[in-house]
């Protein structure tokens, strides 16, 4: 063999094996998973992860081959990633949603939900009053009315409310109803970034309509049945809305007053603290989608829609504010 | 700490501090980086979508080919519902569900070397992935939205004029990753979350080991082996490691006029060169050694 004349040379040769050995663990665990690894190379990554960090700090010492400090700065880089990153299985994680994490992050978001709740009340109050006053506000407050509207007969209006929809396509119906309905609460989130005032518009916006559409049908003495109609499966999909506005104005709030933190550290924090909300959220159109586009095709009773509408409050209510919840740290 | 840095992409560098002391030095991974690894995954989620639908179809032609009416209407319904949720799921999924894997990474950001990961140096969370996706929506697809509202047949010039200013205000969300300094677009901004450079590095050989010539062919004097610093060798290096014949002539020929070297009559550049690395290495190490590092060649430590 030859002979080593510096230093950095001999240092090399004395922990390649190591840094090689690093190298392939953390190549079969990125390529496939931690699981393919025996429990002897698992506890072997923390160890050889400091020895490489040491190796590097030598080597920024001692050696002036550049490429060897790359190296090493990138497989340390890696390891790391690995030691501290995330342990917990997919499985694990998701079961942490449900118990722990989505509730508790609702729960911390009541200022903001009461908002977004008086918001969307209150634009509704406001479109009802509008329409009922004078019925040319409609065509303005309803961008879409799907036939629903003024100049519809009174047993047009109450047939939408009955209307089974050919049974064969309601799951094509539910299906789209919930990818519309996630996009939006996922943009009332998103949206929030600015200042709060794009979400405070879609919150209204929601309202509005929702008020326009009451004082239509209040004006033919349906506004009973369409009460039925609507939140059955409404209350599931309005309180997704409202949190996914609670979840925007958290962010916005944080991102004007950051209060004692940094505005960027403010809003990672809003932003980390809501996002749960939002996952949520989309979960719960999932639901509501399936009772829009069966449970109120297949039940017509109003006061079984109403019994209905009562349960999912009362599950929604209980499941997110049930006290006692304590956060496992 | 260090002085290394001799890229010049030195301002992408941010120091990172591991718990153990040792600063890793992470590179932020630069604006074309990122834009590339994005139009990647929309490349691959669009090829995607594409074979899907086309399967969906054949699938439902051979379902009516059969003759078989009652059963494909039933199955194009399903069909339906598994475009439509396909699609919601693969656009907000795709993202989400591989940077919630081991690598942090997306298969476009994993092609350039990129990771996602936490600000604070701490673990990256679920909460922190879903947020910095969730904000995507009106980071491309409300501009693209209001792009293709203005393109498509708006007539009356007011609300063109509408349309523009929407192109523009939600222009500014696409365009934040260029007026900040670590290139944060805003997921990143509310989710605490940056994109670091975490290729994999391969160990090349030591240029010590290959040098071939015998040590009375190339005697350096010590003040022929000190006329460089720092700098300089890790240029050398470079061009020693891209092995170009006309670069390293050209280096040579600055090498020997500096230290006043004669060539000699069958000397070929190649080894002079690696040859005048090994000696100014170990000329530098030693003085490293010693507690002095001389940065280039005008550092007089």
């Amino acid at each position: 063999m030859k002979e080593l004349q510096l230093k950095s040379q001999r240092f090399r040769a004395e922990r390649e094996a190591d840094w090689r050995r690093l190298e392939g663990l953390l190549r079969r665990v990125e390529s496939r998973s931690a699981s393919s690894l025996t429990d002897e190379e698992l506890l072997a990554i923390p160890v050889l992860y400091r020895s490489t960090l040491s190796s590097l700090s030598v080597a920024r010492a001692t050696s002036l081959d550049h490429s060897l400090i790359e190296y090493l700065e990138s497989l340390s880089t890696r390891a790391y990633f690995f030691v501290y990153g995330a342990r917990a299985s997919f499985g694990q994680r998701i079961g942490r949603f449900f118990v722990e994490t989505w509730p508790m992050a609702v729960q911390d978001l009541w200022r903001e939900t009461l908002a977004s709740f008086a918001i969307t009340v209150a634009a509704a109050l406001v479109g009802y009053l509008l329409v009922a006053n004078d019925p040319s506000w409609y065509g303005g407050l309803m961008s879409d009315s799907q036939g629903r509207d003024f100049t519809a007969s009174t047993s047009d209006l109450r047939n939408v409310l009955y209307d089974s929809g050919g049974k064969d396509s309601l799951a094509v119906f539910a299906a789209y109803l919930f990818q519309h309905n996630a996009q939006i609460a996922i943009f009332a989130f998103a949206l929030g970034f600015a200042f709060c005032i794009p979400t405070v518009l879609l919150l209204a916006q929601n309202g509005l309509s929702l008020g326009a559409l009451f004082a239509l049908y209040a004006s033919r003495g349906l506004g009973f049945e369409l009460g039925g109609w609507i939140f059955i499966h409404g209350v599931t999909e309005l309180f997704a809305i409202i949190l996914g506005g609670a979840a925007g104005f958290r962010i916005g709030w944080r991102v004007v007053f950051p209060g004692d933190k940094s505005r960027m550290d403010a809003a990672a924090a809003a932003g980390r603290s809501a996002a749960p909300v939002v996952a949520g959220v989309v979960l719960m159109l999932v639901v509501a989608g399936m009772l829009e586009g069966f449970a109120r095709q297949l039940i017509q009773i109003d006061l079984a829609r109403y019994a209905i509408a009562l349960a999912t409050l009362v599950i929604w209510l209980g499941y997110f504010y049930t006290p006692g919840r304590r956060k496992v740290a | 700490m260090s002085t290394l840095g001799t890229s010049a992409a030195s301002k992408d560098i941010r120091d990172f501090v591991t718990p153990e002391g040792i600063d890793l030095r992470l590179r932020i991974g630069s604006v074309g980086e990122r834009a590339s690894a994005f139009i990647l995954d929309a490349v691959f989620l669009f090829v995607g979508a594409l074979v899907f639908i086309i399967a969906v179809l054949f699938a439902l032609g051979a379902l009516s080919s059969l003759g078989a009416e009652d059963l494909k209407n039933g199955m194009g319904d399903a069909m339906m519902i598994i475009l439509l949720i396909g699609v919601f799921a693969a656009r907000n999924g795709y993202f989400i569900l591989f940077e919630l894997s081991p690598r942090a990474a997306t298969p476009g950001k994993r092609i350039l070397g990129l990771r996602v990961a936490a600000r604070d140096g701490g673990r990256l969370t679920a909460e922190a992935v879903f947020a910095r996706n969730a904000m995507r929506e009106i980071e491309i697809f409300l501009p693209l939205t209001f792009l293709i509202a203005s393109i498509g047949g708006v007539v009356d010039p007011i609300s063109g004029w509408l349309m523009l200013l929407g192109l523009g205000w939600t222009l500014l969300f696409a365009l934040f990753p260029l007026f900040n300094r670590d290139h944060l677009r805003i997921g990143d901004f509310v989710a605490g979350t940056w994109v670091v450079k975490s290729g994999r590095e391969r160990l090349s050989i030591d240029l010590l080991d290959a040098v071939e010539a015998s040590r009375s062919q190339f005697a350096f004097t010590p003040d022929q082996a000190a006329a460089y610093g720092i700098k300089e060798l890790h240029v050398l290096e470079d061009v020693l490691r891209r092995k170009d014949a006309k670069t390293m002539a050209a280096v040579a020929d600055r090498i020997r006029a500096k230290i006043a070297w004669r060539k000699g009559p069958d000397e070929v550049d190649a080894s002079f060169l690696s040859a005048y690395y090994a000696a100014l290495r170990a000329r530098l190490e030693t003085r490293l050694l010693f507690g002095h590092r001389r940065k280039d060649k005008f550092d007089k430590a």
